[in-house]
């Protein structure tokens, strides 16, 4: 593979522990390729953390499953691809609608039933999510034999850095699911019904939105946000299923950073890590990016639970 | 209509005061389950003398049944969800196998040396999160043994990913196995008699409401430390324990399996019950074993098993076997 940044663990198991990205010899080559790949990265961890955000701030679910969900839709459209032969768009459209499926499920058929017990929701979403990746790995998602094609092969050279159009397609993409979400959430009656619950949930219950079905549609919404996510990233390695976990954190990380229920502060909080995440692979080595998400959390949590820019009450998350 | 009424069986209502010693027959009503387990599993070794290979899995069921102790009690009487149990049983895993291999301290000193600074280690770590509530500490406690591993992966340190190898093992089979069975009953039984001192009732007023244990000049933190200390006590016993049973300390201590497996062994055996954690060990360890073949396709069991437990049937086998035990039911009409 020729990019000089691995795909931060995305696909292929947690970094190809290649040089460092930067290459010693041109200066302006090399501010030009750590914005570039800056860029990339954090617009890449805000996609995958847009799901798990935006499932919290609506609902108040903690879905740990996400990474899961991630996985699967990247897997069930291998399985279109290869198994029965799709073309790609139907087979990747397939794939987004079955995992807002299967996220729809989890919250009608097991969440309803255990809302408002947060213990039991973090145990539950964490469990459904090891169920499907463990079962994933039984069921042979294994080794290095499952990838994705990419849709703009290919690469172009940015001011004296080669960047493949896969990486450069992720920037656009990512940038418009942003304008489009904003727009649902603003001019569209759903969209609007997901906000007002979001912000008071007694007084949207009072005005006829009806609690289960926005968090059913959260759950649909941000299951399909996670597929997209998956379909957009995973061309650029292969698919394991170590990457669910991966997944998980980061989305946890860039939420935790931003203030858990901010769709902004993920924003912000993604390109904070994918910052630091470039930095310190090319300082370190591509090991620390782990590190760097898991302090990350860490670190926020302690300092400031609530994050950049969380709207909950110190008190509610602090004795 | 007709509704189902349950009332407490007379002998139990005896058996909570002084009558209690009255008779045979209410002595063994308190007595027999205690002496149920006791007894069964200290004769537990004899028995499988005959199956070698389930001897062992008795003084691994041990100590995943102490991390189950150890998260029943911090989630259910104190109002902390650990996800992180692997956590404690990594760092008392390799505090034990430092102490044994790097300063040459003989196994009956280097487990609770381990046992100790582990859980002061752990407690410290610890200290600055324990003001946050709910899913915010889940979710630290969850990233804490990511942590270690990626460092110790990372920095190459301790042995790095081929572990500590070269720790000894205990002296003979009855060791291995008393160490670990005297040591859950102690846990098991001096836990039960905690939580019902008066230090028991403010610790669940911590998980109930922690302002007006505040308000009663108590300092939170403090208590939440000195529970945490347990816990971990408990966990890093356990990971010590492992380390000298398997001669080995490694990165694997810090698994998923050790944060899972109590988990769903408390929530089906029974929150809150304590015992409730040791049964739902002794069901699904064997379990697991028994599908040893299956690779991790068992993980997927756990973990269906415990959604499904969550979902339909949250109060677990002991609360239900207790109240069984304790009550009886009938319709009335209304």
């Amino acid at each position: 593979m020729e990019g000089r940044v691995p795909a931060c663990g995305w696909g292929s198991a947690a970094g190809g522990g290649d040089a460092s990205p930067i290459r010693s010899n041109r200066r302006a080559g090399v501010i030009v390729e750590f914005l570039l790949y800056g860029i990339i990265n954090s617009i890449t961890l805000s996609l995958l953390s847009l799901g798990f955000t935006l499932v919290y701030s609506i609902s108040r679910l903690p879905n740990f499953a996400h990474g899961a969900l991630y996985i699967t839709s990247g897997y069930i459209v291998w399985l279109l691809l290869n198994r029965l032969g799709l073309p790609y768009p139907i087979a990747v459209v397939i794939g987004i609608l079955a995992t807002g499926f299967i996220g729809a499920l989890i919250y009608r058929f097991i969440l309803i039933r255990i809302r408002g017990m947060e213990i039991s929701e973090i145990i539950a979403t964490y469990a459904i999510g090891l169920a499907i990746i463990e079962g994933l790995r039984w069921g042979g998602l294994r080794g290095m034999t499952f990838t994705l094609p990419p849709f703009f092969p290919g690469s172009v050279i940015l001011a004296g850095v080669s960047v493949d159009y896969q990486r450069l397609s992720i920037v656009a993409i990512g940038a418009l699911t942003f304008l489009g979400l904003y727009l649902f959430t603003h001019f569209n009656k759903l969209g609007l019904a997901l906000r007002g619950i979001a912000q008071d949930e007694r007084a949207a219950m009072m005005l006829g939105i009806d609690s289960d079905m926005t968090a059913v549609v959260s759950l649909a919404i941000g299951s399909g946000l996670a597929a997209f996510a998956a379909i957009l990233l995973l061309p650029l390695g292969n698919i394991v299923v170590e990457a669910g976990y991966s997944v998980l954190i980061y989305a946890i990380a860039v939420c935790i950073i931003g203030g858990l229920g901010s769709w902004g502060g993920a924003i912000v909080g993604a390109f904070i890590i994918g910052f630091a995440q470039i930095l310190t692979e090319a300082f370190l080595s591509s090991h620390f990016q782990m590190v760097v998400a898991l302090l990350a959390i860490i670190v926020t949590l302690l300092l400031k639970p609530s994050g950049l820019f969380g709207k909950q009450k110190e008190l509610e998350e602090r004795v | 209509m007709r509704r189902k009424e349950r009332i407490d069986r007379g002998i139990k209502v005896r058996t909570e005061g002084i009558y209690a010693i009255s008779s045979m027959r209410e002595i063994l009503y308190l007595l027999g389950p205690r002496l149920l387990l006791i007894v069964g599993l200290i004769l537990l070794p004899f028995i499988l003398q005959l199956a070698p290979y389930w001897a062992r899995v008795v003084n691994i069921m041990c100590v995943y049944a102490l991390v189950a102790l150890s998260f029943d009690f911090l989630a259910n009487y104190v109002g902390l969800v650990c996800l992180g149990g692997g956590f404690f049983v990594g760092v008392g895993g390799y505090l034990s196998a430092i102490f044994n291999t790097y300063l040459g301290i003989p196994f009956y000193l280097s487990i609770p040396l381990a046992t100790v600074f582990g859980a002061f280690l752990c407690t410290l770590l610890f200290l600055p999160c324990l003001p946050l509530r709910g899913v915010y500490f889940a979710i630290v406690t969850l990233m804490y043994p990511l942590l270690l591993t990626r460092i110790i992966e990372a920095f190459d340190i301790l042995g790095g990913t081929n572990g500590i190898s070269g720790v000894d093992s205990f002296p003979n089979q009855y060791v291995e196995h008393y160490a670990i069975i005297v040591v859950l009953l102690l846990v098991l039984f001096g836990l039960r008699r905690f939580v019902n001192q008066d230090i028991g009732l403010v610790l669940r007023g911590v998980k109930d409401n922690d302002q007006s244990v505040r308000a009663s000049g108590i300092n939170v933190t403090h208590m939440k430390a000195l529970a945490v200390f347990i816990s971990a006590g408990i966990g890093c016993f356990g990971g010590a324990y492992l380390v000298h049973l398997y001669m080995w300390a490694g990165i694997s201590l810090f698994a998923l399996d050790f944060s899972i497996i109590p988990i769903a062994a408390v929530v089906i055996g029974g929150g809150g019950t304590l015992v409730g954690a040791v049964v739902g060990t002794f069901i699904l360890v064997p379990l697991s074993e028994a599908l040893r073949n299956l690779g991790t396709f068992r993980i997927v069991i756990y973990c269906v098993a415990l959604t499904a437990f969550i979902v339909l049937k949250s109060e677990g086998i002991m609360v239900y076997l207790q109240r069984k035990y304790h009550q009886f039911e009938r319709w009335v009409k209304v």
